[in-house]
């Protein structure tokens, strides 16, 4: 039976566009879906840490020894997604001697450099750790930009000709008998790129092989042809602040516990976590106390963090996983390796296999195991390039960085463009044309966000997460509308306009866990500027009602007396 | 030595000009001290008074009709019609030929430059021409360079408003601005000085270079609209020069931060009180206070570049803004006003501060001081907390400016009465 696809992969996180651009790679025929933009899951929500591998050093030292070998491979094919930060595993003086002594080992164990500091050695380095620090292990440790690392594998993956398709929601598995052939998905927007407000259609694709790589979504993809896959969503808030404390990682060097890491990411600084176990990866509370803990105890690492300000929280939810009958209580206990599940061996159902469990940083050694696996069963013997293959972008990173020219833009500008389009920065940033700056926080000028329509479309939420714009201090108050205006006049002004509040109003989701202080202060200035200034929260075009325009004051009258006293002259 | 006066006005905006104006026009003393920059700068220069009511009924023909059953509480309600009529009457005086709308009690909608409408009770000369209630078709001008303003956008947006008339927008590039992101008031000083530009065409100025550019892609529209950076000390002569030359209309669309109608309307109240012999410091904190025997502010500590200087005055007037202006501050457990301590009510959750919508009910959009009828703070006993000190503008509560479309006139209202009560009761 002719098949739409051989693969089909299932979800567009950093897991299923890894594997999308690893079989593609090998020559397969693969499509991948994603309910909503590529990274909304679980990639789009973390603490955007590159381990070292220093983390699971003491706990998990295989995971730690996998870390330590992808942060290696990702620098090299990914290197305009990560940043060198360096990372410091910090010790107070109520922390276990005997745990820092066990650490050090674990890393040398590994394979992961490290090195101790002093006190005061490690605040040379950090200046505003606390005085009482006793001292740090120095480890790799990374910052990543998990959205452009996703979005340059889905786009490498379509060089090789898979087909990305977003805002497609599995709604169905198609299972004959004892084996599974495709899926069924409603389109948001129908096929293709994102255009705001077509109705939505259903498609049925068909595989020959399906691979559910949802994460903590995949329980919910298995129950659809009767699976079981006890995935335990966990999960756990990060709070991003306004500027960078430190520009190196910073981890609590103990056992295990809440609020215990501080990640330097581009402009900002994230917080992280917690871990508690949920229910529903898609409804779960977001509380203030956890805010309040990643302030309160990340303090006593970085004292001003207590007075500093926080722009937004965001949670996510970490598909963890265990076998069956492993009992672990405490989420925090379960192990982060990841697991293939072959629901053939497993459950007796052919034609599908599903990836639960894993890491952001091992994605790719995840993705190539899968596809190991979706080969073996395909009878294809074409082996994975995507370790020496590097990323769109990370071409000849070396040899472009000294080549670089500023492109007509500030400096500042300049340079924050580069790092973010690695070597795509000329083909993006050479234009004739007008190239003004849009979001001045992050520095993303018109020709960086035209880039990014172009891939995905009217979703401003797509365009956000290519070039980093309105995820600044003003968080989308003075930049959301600029935006939306590059849509036009490619797209209608109804489709723009519904852009536009779709991107403010997802803004403002995050920036409620930030409300005080100078971001309060942010979120009124930004309220007044599209209420008070603009008028959209009354839109007229938006409003059922219509205006009486001939009611209001035409300015006639006005005009109508001045004329009279010049002609009076 | 502390330096001494019948008044002391705390603010700089909107809110503490008007007050200090009306204090010295009852003869008063006057001083004014503020820190931060006005938030007038942030401000379309639009004076509305009520746009839509607290319920969200609108837009409203008449503000006036609608201001009697407002809720108690509101600022409006505490100084009641008459006043908010004379304020404006007072600022017309003020504002002269430089506002229009006062012949009429009916609000006007102005364009904006996100393409919908706004009403307001007054508004700038400058944007008199472009009344969405003005049927005469319209070009929409936008410039490459200014991405804030996509003018075909605005133009259809206008249209899907339900605007009376056809819009048309067209981008061009400015003439004479040579980087992509110049600031507006190199727009406004390249056509205030009609600075040489060269274009195609050879040497020419500024105005004339721009007018060429829009005649030639002007149809039979009978008004153009631009940007609002059509100039800053000399907007009417450009104006004025443009519309000779294109042989229609011109009008401004206001635009945000930085604004330039915003920094006019400022330039305009800075002379009006120095024409009224008001003394202004600006760029100085209020520190400290000191209280006297009876329970009043005997003078407050100003910090003039690190030396402390007391103030004194007979009566004050706190007129520091709210969360944008930093009157009203916050901190994870508080929301408090800075100078005095003053109560501002708040819900001790954080997260009842807000609600999901980003344009629903915002507690914190009210988030301010509650005052009695003669604008005196309110202490959480409902009793004044100091017998002459009384609160204007932006740092009062009980009302959310934004959707209501009411900064400007709460300002000039609230303004008003606690200049003239000052002054008046200074001057006993």
């Amino acid at each position: 039976m002719a098949r739409d696809t051989e693969v089909l992969v299932l979800g567009g996180g950093s897991t299923g566009c890894g594997i999308a651009r690893d079989l593609a790679m090998r020559g397969l025929e693969v499509t991948l879906v994603e309910r909503g933009n590529l990274t909304d899951g679980t990639t789009g929500r973390m603490h955007g840490l590159l381990h070292s591998g220093g983390r699971y050093a003491v706990s998990d030292q295989a995971s730690a020894t996998e870390c330590i070998e992808e942060n290696e491979v990702l620098r090299e094919i990914a290197g305009h997604c990560v940043e060198e930060t360096g990372g410091l595993f910090v010790q107070r003086p109520e922390d276990s001697d005997d745990y820092f002594r066990q650490k050090l080992e674990g890393c040398r164990e590994c394979g992961i450099p490290a090195r101790v500091l002093s006190g005061s050695e490690a605040r040379e380095v950090e200046p505003y750790l606390a005085d009482d620090i006793k001292r740090a292990i120095e480890v790799p440790d990374g910052a990543v930009d998990p959205f452009r690392l996703c979005v340059a594998n889905a786009i490498d993956a379509e060089t090789y000709g898979a087909r990305i398709e977003t805002h497609a929601e599995v709604i169905d598995l198609l299972r004959d008998g004892d084996d599974i052939y495709g899926v069924e998905v409603r389109h948001d927007s129908g096929p293709g790129k994102r255009t705001h407000a077509t109705s939505g259609t259903t498609e049925e694709i068909t595989a020959e092989y399906v691979v559910n790589a949802t994460g903590a979504w995949a329980g919910q993809i298995g129950a659809m042809a009767d699976l079981e896959i006890a995935v335990r969503p966990s999960k756990g808030v990060m709070t991003i602040m306004n500027v960078r404390q430190v520009d190196t990682v910073i981890n609590r060097c103990h056992p295990k516990g809440d609020a215990d890491i501080i990640v330097p990411h581009e402009t900002t600084a994230i917080l992280g976590t917690t871990d508690e176990e949920v229910d529903d990866p898609d409804d779960y509370p977001e509380e203030q106390w956890e805010v309040d803990q990643m302030i309160d105890t990340l303090s006593e690492l970085v004292p001003i963090l207590k007075e500093a300000r926080t722009i937004r929280s965001f949670w996510g939810v970490r598909p963890l996983y265990e076998p069956p009958g492993t009992g672990t209580q405490d989420p925090t206990d379960i192990t982060r390796d990841f697991f293939l599940l072959d629901h053939a061996d497993r459950d007796g159902v052919t034609g599908m296999s599903s990836i639960v469990g894993g890491k952001f940083t091992t994605y790719r050694m995840m993705a190539e195991q899968i596809s190991d696996h979706v080969c073996e069963k395909l009878g294809v013997t074409a082996t994975c390039a995507t370790a020496d293959e590097p990323l769109p972008g990370s071409e000849n990173i070396a040899t472009l960085e000294a080549g670089m020219d500023d492109f007509g833009l500030r400096s500042p500008v300049a340079r924050r463009s580069r790092q973010r389009l690695g070597s795509r920065a000329r083909e993006v940033l050479e234009t004739d044309e007008p190239n003004p700056v849009i979001c001045q926080c992050e520095g993303v000028t018109r020709a960086e966000i035209k880039d990014a329509i172009a891939q995905s479309g009217t979703d401003l939420n797509a365009v956000r997460i290519r070039t980093r714009a309105s995820m600044g201090n003003c968080q989308g108050g003075f930049c959301c509308q600029p935006m939306a205006n590059e849509l036009h006049p490619e797209y209608d002004e109804k489709m723009v306009r519904e852009a536009l509040d779709e991107l403010f109003q997802e803004r403002w989701k995050g920036e409620r866990h930030a409300l005080w202080g100078e971001q309060l202060s942010q979120a009124m200035l930004n309220y007044a500027l599209h209420a008070t200034t603009m008028n959209r929260d009354h839109d007229p075009a938006s409003a059922t009602s219509t205006v009486d325009f001939a009611a209001f004051d035409d300015g006639r009258a006005e005009r109508d007396r001045i004329d009279g006293i010049r002609g009076g002259r | 030595m502390a330096i001494e006066d019948d008044v002391l006005v705390i603010g700089g905006g909107l809110a503490g000009v008007t007050a200090a104006l009306a204090a010295a026009d009852q003869s008063a003393q006057v001083r004014l001290v503020s820190y931060k920059q006005s938030t007038l700068r942030h401000a379309s220069g639009l004076i509305d008074v009520l746009g839509y009511t607290p319920t969200g009924d609108g837009p409203l023909v008449d503000p006036f009709e609608a201001l009697v059953d407002l809720p108690e509480g509101h600022p409006y309600e505490r100084v009641g019609l008459e006043a908010v009529r004379e304020a404006l009457s007072f600022f017309d005086e003020i504002a002269g030929d430089a506002y229009d709308g006062g012949h009429t009690d009916a609000n006007a909608l102005v364009p904006t430059h996100g393409g919908t409408v706004k009403p307001t009770a007054r508004y700038p000369v400058s944007t008199a021409a472009g009344l969405a209630s003005d049927g005469r078709d319209t070009l929409l001008v936008g410039f490459e360079t200014l991405p804030d303003f996509e003018a075909p956008l605005a133009a259809s947006h206008l249209e899907a408003a339900g605007a009376p008339f056809a819009a048309r927008g067209i981008t061009v590039r400015f003439p004479g601005i040579v980087r992509d992101d110049a600031k507006v008031t190199r727009y406004a000083h390249l056509l205030d000085q009609d600075e040489a530009v060269t274009t195609a065409a050879g040497e020419t100025t500024a105005r004339d270079a721009l007018a060429d550019i829009v005649r030639s892609q002007l149809e039979d529209e009978a008004r153009v609209g631009f940007p609002a950076i059509l100039g800053d000390d000399h907007a009417n002569a450009v104006r004025a020069d443009l519309a000779e030359r294109l042989g229609v209309d011109v009008f401004e669309v206001p635009m945000g931060p930085p604004s330039l109608p915003g920094l006019r309307l400022e330039d305009l109240l800075y002379d009006a009180l120095e024409d009224a012999s008001v003394r202004v410091t600006t760029g100085v904190p209020v520190v400290e206070y000191e209280t006297g025997t009876s329970g009043q502010i005997d003078h407050v500590v100003v910090d003039r570049n690190g030396t402390e200087i007391p103030h004194r005055a007979d009566q004050y007037v706190l007129a520091t803004g709210g969360l944008v202006g930093k009157g009203v501050r916050s901190e994870r457990k508080r929301v408090f006003e800075p100078v005095f301590d003053c109560h501002v009510p708040h819900p001790a959750d954080r997260y009842d501060w807000f609600v999901d919508d980003v344009f629903g009910d915002q507690p914190y959009a009210r988030f301010g001081l509650p005052v009695d009828r003669d604008l005196r703070p309110l202490d959480p006993g409902d009793e004044p907390e100091f017998s002459n000190l009384r609160a204007a503008g932006a740092v009062l509560g009980g009302y959310d400016f934004a959707a209501e479309k009411s900064g400007s006139g709460v300002s000039l209202a609230t303004g008003y009465v606690a200049g003239q009560r000052a002054g008046m009761e200074a001057r006993q």
